[in-house]
């Protein structure tokens, strides 16, 4: 067993060890400096102490991506399995078909939900010559969910296909052999060998939905506050809000980091397509 | 023949008028300051509101580049969205400006944070072109600070089409529950709180927290009508028919009229905010020389002129005010006859403790 790195390949590693210092470990530690100071730059837990004010939009973050997360997983698994299903050329087809939205900007893509959602955009124009009422879809709770899912599924689908496309078909026929009826087949073998790649697609998922800013603006019509928002509306307010800014930003990442451990506890072993932490 | 013929006046016509906005032969610009070539190769970094310049767009004058031409001094230009952001920026101190362009309250505040740096008013040939109204002003009285750009008014925007004719011109139709989910208001908290501060008459600059909760509690009872806070967003909703109601700014009004004729637009008549945006120069502005230049250019007639066209908000220069050539030359909505001017408050920077009282008590109502 050789454990030791080589020289050349640490070399190799420098220019993204420097990088990932300087603005990754670095920003991190400024923005732990903040949270734990004053104006004056004194010590004080005061900043901490304040998030209680914010519990709702604490609150309504972690509803709006547990909902979009469960949503996700609902649409992904079938999919994901549906896809292992068929000839290598459509799997391709249909993966590049997840991706393709990945290749453009995000904010471009929830911008145009504006145009399908609104109260003069595509659906409710297509009811109105039907001779429906409109519906309300924008600016509605509906709505943000909605961008979520759509901006993050792939997140959810890819980790889950490459799992499961590796899954070993042997084990499905001796399961099969042994007496299994489908549905037992999925709950036993399926899910179990599969688990890996889920939690890592809610994980992936999860963490993006929680501490979005973008979406609930555009999407929910400006009338809530996600701990995202209420953290950029903050910061923009000036130097004198960087400190309870940085508060809540902490406070995000340390439960992120916390569901990021407790999702590890349940993925077990670091198979393929796991979160390492 | 004829029909050729029509084709050829309407584009000479449509040429003619590109050219001569304003009055002026845009090839040529008679300039009446002094300007020299003494700092050509610095930079001046300017920071605006965004779409608050001439920059060049159909035929108008780029003034940026103009004055690039004719100092030499290369212009470095970027925006901001409010005035908080601005006053962010200047005050972490990662970046320096040499020209901003805040309103009235924020120049108060940055007076009083020994932010900015004085302006010799007798050095700029074409300071003489403030109209005197706009001289002396609450935020610096003695003009020393500040050289005013632009004056606005915030008033309600409506659509007929949707509201139909008969509104009242008061800020009460934006609680009015016959127009619900049709109602827009403004994604900041100082205009946003000034909408319900209006209806409850309240000073818009109370130092009393018990004024601004009952203006957030009517903030927040006015969620069941609202469509969605926004800023820029404004002009796509109303413009389309998204929405039917939405209070501000003047000048912007007239912007989305030209795209959508149907938009209709009142001062309502409890009274409403009046601003100013002025030129100011930060404490840690680099090249103070090129700066005085730029004001200057900013005063000259033409340039003036072409910015009130583009920006379309009302104009503090009295040349402008005067020609006749002038775009908005006595636009009712932009200058008003005395009879029909709205009762107007200035919003005046806030004690810090109230400020905070109520950015936070605007977290509140969003999460309500």
């Amino acid at each position: 067993m050789k454990n030791k790195t080589s020289f050349g390949s640490r070399i190799i590693a420098a220019p993204y060890i420097v990088w990932s210092a300087i603005f990754i470990i670095v920003p991190l530690l400024i923005m732990i400096y903040f949270a734990l100071t004053d104006q004056n730059g004194v010590f004080t837990i005061a900043n901490i102490a304040q998030i209680g004010k914010y519990k709702k939009a604490f609150g309504i973050s972690i509803l709006y991506a547990a909902i979009a997360t469960v949503i996700t997983l609902l649409l992904a698994y079938p999919m994901a399995y549906f896809m292992t299903k068929i000839k290598i050329s459509s799997q391709r087809m249909i993966l590049l078909i997840v991706m393709l939205p990945m290749w453009m900007n995000f904010l471009i893509r929830t911008y145009s939900w504006i145009t399908i959602l609104a109260n003069t955009g595509l659906i409710n124009t297509f009811l109105g010559k039907l001779g429906i009422a409109p519906l309300r879809l924008i600016n509605t709770p509906g709505a943000v969910i909605l961008g979520m899912v759509y901006d993050f599924i792939p997140y959810m689908i890819l980790p889950i296909y490459s799992v499961m496309s590796k899954l070993d078909k042997s084990l499905l026929e001796a399961a099969e052999d042994l007496g299994s009826n489908s549905f037992s087949k999925f709950r036993r073998v399926i899910l179990p060998l599969t688990r890996s790649g889920i939690i890592s697609g809610i994980t992936m998922v999860f963490v993006p939905s929680v501490s979005t800013f973008y979406i609930s603006q555009k999407l929910g019509g400006n009338k809530t506050m996600l701990i995202g928002d209420a953290i950029e509306y903050l910061y923009n307010l000036g130097p004198s809000y960087y400190n309870v800014a940085s508060a809540l930003s902490l406070i995000l990442m340390l439960m992120i980091l916390i569901c990021l451990a407790i999702m590890n506890k349940f993925s077990g072993d670091d198979e393929d397509g796991g979160v390492i932490l | 023949m004829k029909k050729s013929l029509a084709v050829i006046t309407v584009i000479t016509i449509i040429i003619t008028l590109f050219l001569s906005g304003c009055g002026y032969e845009y090839v040529e610009l008679n300039l009446e300051g002094t300007y020299h070539k003494n700092l050509a190769g610095t930079d001046l970094y300017v920071y605006n509101w965004g779409e608050y310049i001439s920059d060049g767009a159909d035929e108008s004058i780029d003034v940026n580049k103009e004055f690039e031409k004719l100092t030499g001094i290369k212009v470095h230009y970027s925006n901001f969205e409010s005035n908080e952001t601005m006053y962010s920026q200047i005050k972490s101190g990662g970046v320096s400006y040499d020209i901003i362009i805040p309103s009235d309250y924020m120049i108060q505040r940055l007076i009083k944070e020994d932010m900015l740096k004085k302006i010799d008013t007798s050095s700029l040939v074409n300071y003489h072109y403030i109209a005197d109204e706009y001289k002396g002003l609450y935020f610096d009285e003695k003009d020393e600070y500040s050289v005013p750009y632009n004056v606005g008014m915030v008033g309600i925007i409506y659509n007929p089409t949707l509201t139909g004719d008969d509104i009242d011109h008061s800020w009460n139709v934006l609680w009015d529950k016959q127009y619900k989910d049709m109602v827009l208001n403004f994604n900041n908290p100082r205009d946003a709180f000034m909408t319900a501060q209006m209806k409850l008459g309240l000073d818009l600059n109370s130092e009393k927290k018990s004024d601004w909760d009952k203006a957030a509690k009517l903030l927040i009872e006015g969620k069941k009508n609202l469509q969605s806070y926004v800023m820029d967003e404004v002009y796509g909703k109303m413009e389309t028919g998204e929405a039917a109601i939405s209070p501000y700014y003047a000048g912007d009004y007239l912007t989305m009229v030209e795209n959508n004729p149907d938009l209709e637009f009142f001062y309502p008549e409890e009274g409403t905010n009046i601003f100013v945006d002025s030129i100011c120069i930060p404490s840690s502005a680099q090249n103070y020389e090129a700066a005085l230049m730029y004001i200057d250019f900013l005063l000259e007639p033409q340039i003036a002129c072409a910015n009130a066209e583009y920006i379309g908000y009302a104009s503090p220069h009295t040349d402008v005010i005067n020609n006749e050539e002038y775009y908005y030359y006595q636009n009712e909505i932009l200058y008003p006859d005395e009879k029909d001017i709205p009762k107007v408050q200035y919003y005046h920077n806030i004690k810090d403790e109230i400020r905070s009282y109520y950015e936070t008590l605007w977290i509140d109502i969003k999460l309500f």
